[in-house]
Formats: structure tokens, sequence, C-alpha cells
């Protein structure tokens, strides 16, 4: 039997990858400070525009989506 | 001589051989099906080909140009992934309907006239249906029959819009034709149904996860891609082809996202991204153009190979289902690798393929000032990474260890994945060769600019930021053993309904209806016919005992003895019928009868 990787058992590794994505997203956000975005509408432009933009829309869309499982969720031989 | 053939009979001709090889010989002649064709596509020289008198018109098999190549080229390429994939199957019904399928997809990306379209339009429906009853599973016959009653309900609308465009502009050529009439709007929204329009898309989500493993990554290429590519052929800038991309590219992330089955999760997420295809056609300029036929073709790179991998863990696994499935990263890394490649891909990261041709669109948007679009597209940019490039590889290879131990699939399965896998970074990397086949010459844009690269990084990261928080507030949804209505059950459920309605009190009218007109009247004309004088007489005085009822005036003794005789005159009857009959009176009827039908003949109305 093939070892099985196991890398993401371990806590502290996923502890990793959560604090690489914490740093990565800050560095991105303090890029803005530094690097002139060419965008073609103003709010392109705006400090962390992006960013944020696209965190509330993730938000949003996970609020809605349970709005909407509670309209249209069935049991699955609901056809049957 | 002849030097190149059609695109289309390479394929659908050699399906036929397949049934009577066997072996390695039999895998090589699938695999080299595609090469040839590829071979003949690339030294087809531009223009018309292969024009055949038919009837009045001048069907023209094969019209090449910088945007039929484009679609020929990724369709020769998929085909030749798909057929890789799956090469250890042992079921020819699967190669003949992916051969028949993606060759007729072919037809209809080099038919130059719209009857040729439509035939190989009609086959595509045909062998993708084929596709879907491979699976050979009650639920995958009930989903093929729902899926060709749709198809061949858009074929019919645009059979009648061609019918109607041909006979008001006196042309089959399949060339612009923009909305203008009855006509074009019927073949516009026949084109909508395999393009999976909002309320009109529910035939997908329902239909690909039940087909078979290889069948939904080859269903996942052809039908769709083919409606964007007659779409941007027919209908370029027109207006609501924006905002019907713009509703594609929103809705199905909140179905996504909720969704348990994960080839249904892909379902969706490809008519998200068809969604910005068909605002790349609706803005209409060479810029949005070029990005719909990109992202096209890059699209039909990584959803085949996202399609590859969730049909490798159902392949390897028996399972699909978000609840079922996790940690199999531990024993299929090079799958779960690939998957990543393909939600990178998908999500649009920098460096790989979707990045390259989504951002034309989105450019294009903003340079056409379409700000409302464009909100909406990086709305959807920024979830297509969370339900699609995060969901998809975290519930199935990551999360929860769902205690699975399988192990990589088949090599060539791997070889397949792999193929995609490098395809999608390298285009990424280095879009140049596919910029340059692009229909329209690609200025003035670069993908790969800092500031470019920067806000796409920024919008991708935080989404995987919102994605932490929203599991360890436990927003996030939960994974569920459900399913969710979609528009499709309008005419599953209505089906129903309509059945009852036929079986029940539509079926009791129409027997009670067939038996007053089959049976009560043709024996009360027969009766009556038998001798009409006696039977006059016995009916008008029924008619008149019973007014006479109405009446208070009238003996009842008298009223009883009339009675008595009409039953006597029932029981006799027909009685003499010479003796009342004679033939004066016989000739006095016929002379009536023909002087009402010369009044009727004559008479103006």
């Amino acid at each position: 039997m093939k070892k099985e990787l196991t890398i993401f058992d371990k806590p502290e590794n996923v502890k990793k990858v959560r604090i690489g994505l914490y740093v990565s997203c800050a560095i991105l956000f303090i890029c803005d400070l530094f690097i002139h975005k060419h965008g073609h509408f103003s709010w392109e432009e705006w400090i962390g525009f992006f960013s944020i933009y696209g965190f509330v829309c993730c938000v949003g869309l996970v609020l809605a989506s349970n709005i909407l499982r509670k309209l249209v969720k069935r049991e699955e031989d609901y056809y049957d | 001589m002849i030097k190149t053939v059609p695109p289309a009979m390479i394929f659908i001709l050699g399906a036929f051989l397949i049934p009577f090889l066997r072996g390695k010989v039999k895998s090589v002649y699938l695999l080299l099906l595609p090469v040839l064709g590829f071979i003949n596509l690339i030294n087809m020289p531009d223009g018309t080909h292969w024009v055949i008198d038919f009837l009045d018109f001048n069907l023209i098999l094969v019209k090449v140009d910088r945007l039929s190549l484009v679609f020929g080229y990724i369709f020769h390429l998929i085909a030749f992934i798909a057929i890789l994939y799956a090469i250890h199957v042992k079921n020819d019904i699967e190669y003949w309907s992916a051969f028949l399928y993606s060759g007729s997809a072919l037809g209809v990306t080099f038919a130059g006239d719209l009857i040729t379209l439509f035939c190989f339009w009609e086959m595509m429906t045909i062998g993708s249906v084929c596709l879907i009853l491979a699976r050979k599973t009650k639920r995958s016959y009930a989903a093929a029959f729902r899926y060709s009653l749709v198809h061949v309900a858009g074929g019919l609308f645009l059979l009648i819009g061609i019918i109607i465009y041909a006979n008001n502009t006196g042309s089959i050529e399949f060339g612009y034709i923009g909305l203008n009439g009855l006509g074009t709007y019927l073949i516009f929204i026949g084109f909508g149904v395999n393009c999976a329009w909002p309320v009109i898309h529910a035939w997908l989500p329902d239909a690909y996860p039940e087909a078979t493993i290889a069948g939904a990554v080859v269903l996942s290429a052809f039908t769709t891609k083919t409606a964007i590519y007659v779409l941007a052929r027919a209908f370029p800038g027109t207006d609501i082809l924006i905002w019907i991309g713009a509703i594609m590219a929103a809705f199905p992330i909140f179905y996504a996202i909720i969704e348990n089955d994960l080839r249904r999760v892909l379902s969706y997420s490809l008519i998200n991204q068809l969604g910005f295809m068909v605002v790349g056609i609706g803005i209409g300029t060479e810029m949005s153009l070029n990005g719909a036929t990109a992202h096209a073709f890059t699209h039909i790179l990584y959803k085949a190979l996202l399609f590859m991998t969730m049909g490798s863990v159902l392949q390897m696994t028996g399972k699909i289902n978000c609840t079922d499935l996790g940690g199999l990263y531990k024993t299929m890394p090079l799958t779960a690798v690939f998957c990543i490649i393909g939600a990178a891909s998908i999500s649009g990261f920098p460096l790989f393929s979707g990045f390259i041709s989504k951002s034309m669109i989105i450019t294009a948007s903003a340079r056409g000032h379409y700000s409302i679009v464009w909100f909406v597209l990086m709305f959807a940019s920024a979830c297509v990474f969370l339900y699609s490039g995060i969901r998809v590889p975290y519930f199935a290879f990551f999360g929860r260890d769902s205690g699975i131990r399988t192990k990589e699939p088949p090599l060539n399965m791997l070889i397949a994945m792999g193929i995609a896998a490098f395809l999608c970074i390298l285009i990424g990397v280095y879009p140049d060769p596919l910029y340059n086949i692009l229909p329209y010459p690609v200025v003035d844009f670069a993908p790969n600019t800092i500031s470019h690269v920067i806000t796409q990084l920024q919008l991708l990261f935080f989404s995987a930021l919102a994605f932490t928080y929203l599991m360890a507030s436990g927003i996030y949804p939960l994974q569920m053993r459900a399913i969710n209505l979609d528009a499709d059950w309008f005419y599953r459920k209505g089906a129903g309904a309509f059945m009852w309605l036929v079986n029940n009190p539509l079926s009791q009218l129409g027997n009670r209806m067939g038996r007053i007109f089959l049976d009560y009247i043709p024996q009360a004309l027969a009766w009556f016919s038998r001798n009409p004088l006696a039977a006059g007489k016995i009916a008008s005085d029924t008619i008149l005992l019973y007014i006479s009822k109405l009446s208070k005036g009238v003996d009842l003794d008298h009223r009883e003895e009339v009675r008595k005789r009409i039953n006597k005159e029932k029981e006799i009857y027909p009685g003499d019928i010479i003796k009342h009959w004679p033939i004066g009176s016989t000739v006095v009827g016929i002379t009536i009868f023909l002087l009402v039908y010369l009044l009727i003949y004559f008479l103006p109305f």
C-alpha cells in the first residue's frame, strides 16, 4: 500500500496555510498605496476597492444563498 | 482532386468503423480520428468548399474563416483529450455517440448555410442524448428524455425561424442575422436554448450530472460552445445579450453554492462562465468578441479538466456528493493537483488560462462604459472563486476526512487531465498563440500588467478570506443531502399535472363526447331513417305531450291516452314503411332537399 499523504492532518500545517492567506491579503491590500491602478471607472482607483468588493460579494452571496436554500431545498427523492 | 474533407465527415463517418475494431487497433483508431481531423483542418484554405445543390438552394458544407477556425481547433483538441480520458471504456455506444456528437458540432461550426446548420444542430442533440442514455441508470433515462424534449423544442424554434427568415430574405446563407422580424427572433431563441439562457437553462444542470463519466466531459464542451459560436456569428452586438449574459453570470452562483452533487456544481458554473461569453457577444466590439471567443477556448479546456477530475472521483469512489467526500488528496494527490489547476483557471488566477480571456471581456465592458454589467461580472469573478475555485477542490479533496481510501484513476485518465492542466497553465503564461488565432487582431490589450494582476489577486484573496471567515463563523451553508428546485420544476411537475388533467377530466370528457357522437347520434339517425314519417310523428307527438304538461287546461285522461298511443307506435316502429311512404311523397322530399341544396349553393353566405 502506498504511503498516504497526511500533510493537512497536522493542525500546524493548516495554521500555516491560514497565516499565509492573512499575510498575502495584508500585503495585497497595502499594494494599493504604492501602485497606481489604471481603471476605466473612477472607483477602481479607490484604495482597497477590489479587496473590499471581493469580500463583500462573497459574504453577500452566502447570505443570499442561505435564503435561497430555504425556498428551493427539497428531499433527494422529491422527483422520484 | 479534393484536398480536404468536411471536418464533420471524418468524425461522423469514422464513427461507423468503431464497432468493427478490437483491442489496441481500436484504441489507436479512436485517438487517430481527432488527429486526422486536425491535420485536415489546418490544411483547409479559407473560403467556402463543398457547395452542394439541393432543391433551389446552395448548401455550403464548409465555410472557413478565422472565427470558425478557432472553434474548430479547440473542438478537435478537446475531442482528443476526452477520447484519451475514456479510452479504457468498453462501450461502443459511448464512443460512437461521442464522435457523432462532436462531429455534428464541427458540422455546425463550419456550416455556411442555415439548412446545413440545422441538420447538424439536430444530429448534435441525438449524439448528446445517447451520451446521457449510456449511463444506463433510471435517472439518466429520465434526464435524457427531458433533455431531448427541451432540445427538440429548441430545434423547432430554430427550424420555424429559419423557414420564415429564408422566406423573407430569399437567402439561407449563415452570416450576420441580427434581431429583425419574427424569423430572426425565433432563430435567436433556438440558439438560446442550447446556450442555456436563464429560465431555459434547466436542462443543463439536470442532464449533465446524469451523463456517463466521460460523457459529461464531452457534453461540457460542445452544445453550449456551438451556441456561443452561432451567436457570435449571427447576433454580435445585440444589446439584449449583454443583459442575458449578465444574468447568466450571476444567478447560477447562488445555486452552485448550495448544491450537493459536485458535477451539478460544475454545471451551474458552466452557465456562469457562458454568461461572460454572452456579455462579450452582446457588447459586440472587436475586443469583446475576441474575449468571448478566447474565453470559449480556455473555458472548454478548464471546464473539461474539472469534469475529468470529478469524473475520476466518481469512478474511483462511486460518490460525487459533497456530503460523502473529503480528504481524497491523501490517496489521489495528482487528481487533486489537476483539480486545483482547473479551479485556478476558472477563477481567473493570473498565470492561468481563465485570467487572460475573462479579463478581456471585463475590460471590454469597462471600455464600453457598461458600469452595472461591470459590477455584475466582478461579482461573478469573485464568487466563482468561492464556489468553484475553493468549494469543489475543498470538499472533494480536503475538508473533513470522509474515510474513503482509494487510488489514482487509470493512467490514460491521468494523462488526459495532465494535458488539459498543462494547456491551462501554458495559455495563462503565454497567451500569444491563442491571441494570434482570434477573429480580430488583439491590439491595445495586455492581461499580465502589474495593475491588472494586483487587482485580480486582491479580489481573489479577499474572496478566500471571506471563505475562511464564513467557514469559521458557521454562516457558510452546510453540506446537505438535498436537491434544489430550479426552472425544470415547471416541466417536471407541470408534466405530471398535465398528465393528470389528460387522464382524468379530459379523457372523461373525451369518452363522453365519443359516446355522444359515435353511439347516440348515429343510433338516433339510424332509428329515424328507418321510417322518417312515423319517426317524425312520434317525435312531434312526444314534444306536444311534453308541452301540454306545462299548460294546465288539458284533460289528464286524454293525455294518458296519447301516451299509450305513442308507446304503441314505438313498439310497432318502423311498421309498414310502404304504406306510409308513397312514391309521391318521396319525390316531394327529394325535391325539397334539392331546393335547399340549391339555396345553400347560390345564396351569398
